[in-house]
C-alpha cells in the first residue's frame, strides 16, 4: 500500500487553516469535478481530492493523519504502525461519496470506524426500499443499429461482516433494444440493491455509451463519415460503395461536388423517432505521383488546366 | 451468474414520476421539487404527484445533485451552471464540425 500526501495532493502546507482547507477543496473540485472539467484523469483528480479532503476537514481524522509524522513520501511503502489511532475517536460522519471512492490507504487508516458508522441501522422491523444503482453500457454502434443483446458485468461494494469493502461482481444480460442513443438510459425494474427487512429491490439504470468507431462518428441518432474520394471522382461525379452500419450502399457522388461539402444518405443514421441519417463528407484523397506515367498525368493537368486553387486568395 | 436475458425500458419510452426521480438521484422527493421550482427540471402536468420526467431529466437531475453535494453550489448557481454546460456542449459540437471541415483545406 501506497502512502497519499493529503497535503500534496490539495497543494497546501501543513499548517493550513480550515478555512484554508476548505478554499483549496472548492477550488480543486470545481477544476476536477466530472460534470464540468475537460482535464484528463479528471476524476481520478476528483477522487484524490475528494479523499484528502474527507481527512483534512475533519479535525479528528487531520490530528489522527498528521500523527503519522511529516517524513513520508507519496507513494512510498505504508503500513500503518501498530495502535496508531490509539486515543482517537471517529465520529464517521461525511460518507458523502460512495464507499468504493476511497484509497486502500485511507481504508487501512479510517477504514473500520468510518464504515460501521454507514452501515448502520440494525434494529428489527426496519423496512426500506433498496437503492437504485447506475452504471454504463458500452455497446458498439452497430449494437444500436441492429440491436443487441450484452453481458454487463456489474461490481458492486459491499460491507462484511467486520465492515471491510468487498466487492462483489455479477453478470447480467441485457437487452439493447434498437434505436438506442449516446446516454439514454434503460431501467431494468428491481435488478439494483435488495431491499432491507424484506422491502423491495431498487432499479438499476444502464447509461449507453458507445465504444469510439474508428471511421463513423456519432451526433445523436445521425452518423458522419469521412469518406476518401479520388480528385476526379468529384470533378466528374461517381458512384462509389460507401460503409454504412448496415452494411455498404451504393452513393451516388454529382459531378462538381466540392470536398468536405455534406452528403445526406436520408435514414440510414441509427434508426428512431425520427430515423437519424448518415452523412458523407468527401476528402479528397492524392493519387501518389510515384510512377512516370503518373507524373505526367500530373504534369498534363498542370499544363492544360491552368487552375489556380489561390485565385479566391489574391494570390 | 445470471444467464436469464434482461429487457429493460428505455427512458423516453417511459416517464418517470416524482417519486422514481428521487430513488434515482437518492434523494427526497422535496428535493426533486426544488429542482423544478428553481427551472432546471421541466416536467409535464400538474402537481408534483402527476409530474412527469423524460430520460434527459435524469441526466440531467444527478448533474445538479452531484454539483450541489459537491461544490457546494446552491441551486440558483446549479441552475446556471447547467445552462452554461449546455452552452459550451453546443458550443464544442460546432467546433468539432468546424474542425473537421478545415482538415480539408490546404
Amino acid at each position: 500500500m501506497k502512502y497519499r500526501d493529503y497535503y500534496e495532493i490539495m497543494g497546501i502546507e501543513r499548517d493550513a487553516t480550515q478555512d484554508e482547507v476548505k478554499r483549496a477543496y472548492r477550488k480543486l473540485a470545481r477544476k476536477y469535478h466530472p460534470d464540468v472539467s475537460k482535464e484528463k484523469e479528471a476524476e481520478v483528480r476528483f477522487k484524490e481530492v475528494g479523499e484528502a479532503y474527507a481527512v483534512l476537514r475533519d479535525p479528528e481524522k487531520r490530528a489522527a493523519y498528521d500523527q503519522l509524522g511529516p517524513n513520508w513520501e507519496a507513494g512510498q511503502d505504508f503500513r500503518p504502525p501498530p495502535g496508531w489511532d490509539a486515543g482517537f475517536e471517529f465520529s464517521g460522519e461525511g460518507g458523502q461519496a460512495d464507499a468504493s471512492a476511497y484509497s486502500e490507504f485511507f481504508d487501512s487508516l479510517f477504514g473500520r470506524g468510518f464504515r460501521s458508522a454507514q452501515t448502520g441501522r440494525p434494529g428489527s422491523g426496519f423496512r426500506a426500499r433498496g437503492e437504485d444503482h447506475h452504471a454504463k453500457v458500452l455497446i458498439d454502434l452497430v449494437d444500436a443499429y441492429q440491436g443487441a443483446t450484452r453481458s454487463v458485468t456489474l461490481r458492486t461494494p459491499e460491507f462484511d461482516d467486520s465492515g471491510h469493502v468487498i466487492t462483489k461482481e455479477r453478470s447480467l444480460n441485457v437487452k439493447i433494444p434498437k434505436g438506442v442513443a449516446q446516454g439514454q438510459r434503460i431501467r431494468l425494474t428491481g435488478q439494483g440493491a435488495p431491499g432491507i427487512g424484506g422491502g423491495p429491490a431498487g432499479d438499476l439504470y444502464l447509461e449507453i455509451e458507445f465504444r469510439p468507431h474508428s471511421f463513423f462518428k456519432v451526433d445523436g441518432r445521425d452518423i458522419y463519415l469521412d469518406l476518401p474520394v479520388a480528385p476526379w471522382e468529384l470533378a466528374l461525379g461517381a458512384t462509389v460503395k460507401v460503409p454504412t452500419p448496415g452494411g455498404p450502399v451504393d452513393l451516388k457522388i454529382p459531378a462538381g461536388t466540392a470536398g468536405d461539402q455534406k452528403l445526406r444518405l436520408k435514414k440510414r443514421g441509427i434508426p428512431g423517432t425520427p430515423d437519424g441519417d448518415l452523412y458523407v463528407v468527401p476528402k479528397i484523397s492524392l493519387a501518389p505521383a510515384d510512377t512516370d506515367k503518373a507524373k505526367a498525368l500530373y504534369l498534363r493537368m498542370k499544363e492544360e488546366l491552368h487552375y489556380n486553387p489561390r485565385s479566391k486568395l489574391g494570390v | 451468474m445470471n444467464e436469464r436475458t434482461l429487457t429493460g425500458l428505455l427512458l423516453d419510452e417511459i416517464e418517470l414520476t416524482s417519486i422514481d426521480m428521487s430513488h434515482a438521484c437518492s434523494v427526497s422527493v422535496e428535493q426533486i421539487v426544488e429542482l423544478v421550482a428553481e427551472g432546471v427540471l421541466e416536467p409535464v402536468g400538474g402537481d408534483p404527484q402527476e409530474w412527469r420526467f423524460r430520460g434527459t431529466s435524469l441526466t440531467r437531475a444527478r448533474t445538479a445533485i452531484r454539483l450541489q453535494r459537491d461544490l457546494g453550489v446552491n441551486l440558483a448557481g446549479v441552475a446556471l451552471a447547467l445552462e452554461l454546460l449546455d452552452e459550451i456542449d453546443q458550443l464544442r459540437g460546432r467546433l468539432r464540425r468546424a474542425e473537421g471541415a478545415a482538415r480539408g483545406l490546404p
